[in-house]
């Protein structure tokens, strides 16, 4: 595992692997209640009891970035598991099915593919009013076709492999094929996608949040503390809004390396 | 005098920290109009050793040894283009791949005209429609506005064979010019290459794995196996590896095709270990032949040529 | 021809889907579409009769469906329900705003990005390495984070550009939709920068390069005949391709920059639970799209002449 990932891979995975740890243990190791407003701390600057400050109401910082990880990182996961098992799904149902289901399933995963994500979400958040749920909802449509369009290319070539023949001849039925034989196989394909479109889903949700549609105040979440923190930067005081926006950025980027690396060896 | 001689020859490619010799101690001539072939299987070092003579060498490679053409040797930056452009020129294996898929046929045939010799546009067009028809293809008005895709491999090895004629060169360096080739076209268009080049009196280095096409078509013949050459054949082959690919070739009296193909896997010139790099498949093999490189001895390199002469 | 026709009918296809999807979004929702159009408004006597009115709400769905249906397609999407206006003037007047920003972060996307690229792919060396770094970064960077960032940066700390609002006239425009045009961009150039670089770089090592090369043409001639226009092909695919996401990723920008575009309009309506403009804006976005990747093939078949002509 090290080794298929390098180095810059594995410095990746350990900092998602502290995030979230920290996220678990915030309550052990957060300096103050994430919600507990302090007049004495609004727009305050860093001090060596907060070190990042406080938010507008006077809510610490770092407090707040701390249990804030919950919702930036665990909606973006629901929504990739979802897209995944509908994506790989399609996608194994259309490789083995081929011909006509073939054809009409690729050109709604194309269609769906050329409206941008963030667009599914806005409409579900539209029906079922603003909040993770419709978030979630709408992006796992969206994340639907992204896997299973490179999954199904994969499912199609695996397919014409003669051990599939071979199980056929055997007389095994296609679903034991397709779920003994096929899904193994196609894993590290399926991994490898789903955590490159976790980047993307990290950020698409963090969008909507900032948006005002997503997770809904006063719970702590880096996209709603960039919004809350660009009203404090007009105020005077970056300091949240940088430093939410930043963890953000890295949590990202470290996603998108690791699905690289991953994507590298599939 | 000669126009193209290679003199101890050798190129070596950066590998890791170091390098890997492809090629090494080669000494080939060509004279004016002469065709000589170089035979061998692949991962010799022929393709190497052809496009080295343009200059076309890998990046970072390392080439050793002496290549003169006419008189002076290969030299670098605008007088290599030049020399490109208008003294020597090269057939590649797969038109398909070496031709753009995404410019016509005319394109292709236009271009070094228009952009090498200035000729007007209009003059290459016709020029190229004659070409064409040179080359065996008649309706050459039409075939200048199809792509590649359009054309099946052995009217685009004709294009090829046409764009090369266009510039009307001292010599051809014709790397497999047929191997990519369905059997029907193959000896076609050798044909039409070999024809037109000895009415234009232009040399001819053929490269290809196939001995009896070689032979059939060049003046002279040299063998190369794991980047050297082991052999300049001058009437019988002595050399067990030339034997060898003398018998592997198709026989029209034989009842079967390519019986006894040499055994074992052809090394490359860095894979060879010290004796002769042929050894671990020749079945004249002695141990002497594990201790030293065979020198090229009166245009063999085998311990053992003398006996079996 | 053939193939722009069934293409064509491709689009229409999608857009009934999409209309037919979007309008009956409505009827998914608890309590039926007239909880969700009133909200959490008490609708007087009148207002109620007018909605039912408007949504033809005592008519078959499918008839109901028809006529909004006949209605969008002349432009007539309803009125809006917090606003008391036509949805399509109001959508009118905040287009020039979104379709300014848009067009000018796809001119920066497009001679940023693929100058970016081209200076990686052909270069290669330590400028490949600056560009494959730069890239990465602005790629994890979500543009609302981009946003703020350059916001804080030259807008409150250094003061060149303002902070809120489209401005009027068109060099003010420029001056005021800079920040946001950039934030657009600067994701969407990341990553044609680097389909550029890789484009480029496997166009460069194809075989028939190297008989361009072996022809004695000059290198700047091969570069910009045979690797440059190899390469054009899946840059244009995905610069197309980006300019859908440009035009969702306004939403946001707008929202940063109190830009009173599309997007904001659409948010808005959103949380006021406005649904005729809802509806309206879904409807104009996919069908943006579905233009937008129109738009791309054709470029594509037009570039690719193995996809042309068979
Ligand atoms: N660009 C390259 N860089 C490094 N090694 C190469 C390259 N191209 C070919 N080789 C190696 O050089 C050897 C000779 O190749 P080549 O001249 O193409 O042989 P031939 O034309 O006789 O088949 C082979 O072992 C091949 O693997
Ligand atoms: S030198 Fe020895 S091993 Fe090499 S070809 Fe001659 S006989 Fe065979
Ligand atoms: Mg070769």
């Amino acid at each position: 595992m090290t080794r298929r990932l390098g180095g810059p891979g594995v410095a990746a995975a350990v900092l998602l692997a502290a995030i979230v740890a920290i996220t678990l243990l915030a309550p052990l190791l957060a300096p103050y209640n994430p919600d507990l407003p302090d007049l004495f701390n609004a727009l305050g600057g860093a001090t060596a009891a907060h070190p990042l400050g406080g938010d507008a109401l006077g809510r610490d910082v770092l407090s707040r970035l701390m249990y804030g990880a919950r919702t930036t990182l665990l909606a973006p996961v629901l929504v990739i598991c979802v897209a995944s098992a509908a994506g790989t799904t399609l996608a194994i149902v259309a490789a083995w099915a081929g011909g006509k289901v073939d054809a009409v399933v690729s050109r709604l995963l194309d269609v769906l593919f050329s409206v941008p994500g963030i667009v599914f979400a806005l409409v579900t958040v539209a029906v079922l009013g603003p909040g993770v749920p419709g978030v979630v909802i709408g992006l796992a449509v969206a994340y639907t076709p992204y896997v299973a369009r490179v999954v199904r290319s994969a499912a199609l070539r695996e397919r014409g492999l003669p051990y599939v023949a071979a199980a056929w001849v055997q007389g095994r039925s296609a679903t034991a094929i397709c779920l003994r034989h096929l899904l193994p196989n196609l894993r590290p394909i399926i991994v490898a996608q789903s955590v490159s479109a976790l980047g993307f889903a990290v950020i698409d949700v963090a969008a909507v949040s900032f948006l005002g549609l997503g997770v809904q105040p006063p719970t702590a979440d880096w996209g709603l503390m960039v919004k809350s923190g660009l009203d404090s930067a007009m105020r005077g005081q970056p300091l949240e809004a940088l430093s939410a926006g930043l963890l953000i950025a890295l949590v990202v980027a470290a996603v998108n390396l690791l699905g690289d690396r991953l994507g590298r060896q599939s | 005098m000669s126009l193209l001689t290679l003199e101890g020859f050798g190129l070596a490619v950066p590998y890791g920290r170091g390098r890997r010799t492809l090629v090494e101690q080669v000494d080939l001539t060509i004279g004016r109009g002469e065709a000589v072939g170089l035979v061998g299987e692949s991962g010799s070092g022929k393709s190497m050793t052809a496009r080295a003579v343009i200059g076309l060498t890998p990046p970072g490679a390392r080439v050793t040894g002496r290549i003169v053409f006419d008189g002076a040797e290969v030299p670098s930056g605008r007088a290599l283009r030049r020399l490109r452009a208008e003294r020597i020129a090269m057939i590649f294996q797969d038109p398909r791949a070496h031709i753009n898929p995404v410019r016509s046929v005319g394109d292709f045939l236009t271009e070094a005209m228009i952009h090498n010799l200035g000729t007007p546009v209009r003059q290459a067009s016709a020029r190229a429609v004659r070409l064409l028809k040179e080359v065996g293809i008649g309706d050459g008005e039409r075939r200048l506005r199809q792509y590649p895709h359009e054309l099946s491999g052995g009217l685009l090895q004709r294009v090829m064979i046409a764009s090369v004629l266009a510039v009307e060169p001292d010599l051809v360096l014709a790397d497999e010019p047929t191997t990519a080739l369905d059997v029907t076209s193959q000896s076609e268009v050798m044909a039409i290459l070999d024809e037109l080049r000895r009415e234009r009196g232009m040399a001819m280095l053929l490269i290809t794995h196939d001995l009896e096409l070689a032979a059939a078509t060049c003046d002279r013949l040299a063998v190369m196996y794991a980047g050297r050459i082991v052999e300049d054949i001058d009437g019988e082959p002595r050399h067990p590896y030339t034997r060898g690919l003398m018998r592997s070739r198709p026989s029209l009296e034989e009842a079967v095709h390519r019986l006894p193909v040499i055994p074992g896997r052809p090394v490359a010139a860095f894979e060879a270990g010290e004796g002769c790099a042929f050894g671990p498949r020749c079945d004249l093999a002695e141990p002497r032949c594990r201790e030293t490189r065979p020198p090229f001895v009166r245009g063999v390199a085998c311990l053992r040529a003398e006996e079996t002469a | 021809m053939r193939f722009l026709a069934k293409r064509l009918a491709g689009l229409v296809a999608v857009l009934l889907v999409a209309s037919f999807l979007v309008y009956g979004l409505l009827y998914l929702v608890p309590g039926g579409p007239m909880a969700f159009l009133l909200g959490n408004r008490s609708g007087t006597p009148e207002q109620i009769a007018a909605i039912r009115a408007q949504y033809h709400l005592d008519d078959p769905f499918l008839v109901r469906y028809a006529a909004w249906l006949r209605d969008a397609v002349t432009g007539d999407f309803g009125t809006s329900l917090v606003y008391r206006q036509d949805v399509s003037a109001l959508m009118a007047s905040r287009a020039t705003t979104t379709v300014f920003l848009v067009v000018y972060a796809t001119l920066l996307i497009v001679t940023g990005g693929v100058a970016m690229g081209l200076l990686a792919g052909l270069r290669g060396g330590r400028a490949d390495g600056v560009v494959t770094l730069v890239s990465s970064a602005f790629l994890a960077t979500p543009p609302f984070v981009v946003g703020v960032i350059l916001v804080i940066v030259f807008a409150l700390g250094l003061g060149w550009f303002p902070v809120f609002g489209a401005g009027s006239g068109f060099g003010d425009r420029v001056h005021h939709l800079t920040l946001p045009a950039v934030t657009l961009s600067l994701a969407s150039a990341a990553f044609l920068a680097r389909v550029t670089r890789a484009s480029v770089a496997e166009e460069s090592g194809r075989e028939h390069v190297e008989t361009a090369r072996s022809r004695g043409l000059a290198e700047g001639h091969i570069v910009r005949r045979h690797v440059l226009r190899n390469a054009a092909i899946p840059v244009v695919t995905v610069a197309g391709l980006n300019v859908a996401g440009l035009i969702a990723g306004s939403v946001v920008v707008e929202s940063i920059f109190a830009l009173d575009g599309l997007g904001s309009l659409f948010v808005r309506a959103i949380l006021q639970r406005d649904f005729a403009i809802v509806q309206a804006v879904v409807l104009v976005l996919v069908t943006a799209f579905v233009l937008i990747n129109l738009v791309v093939d054709l470029c594509y078949s037009a570039l690719d002449p193995r996809l042309s002509r068979q």
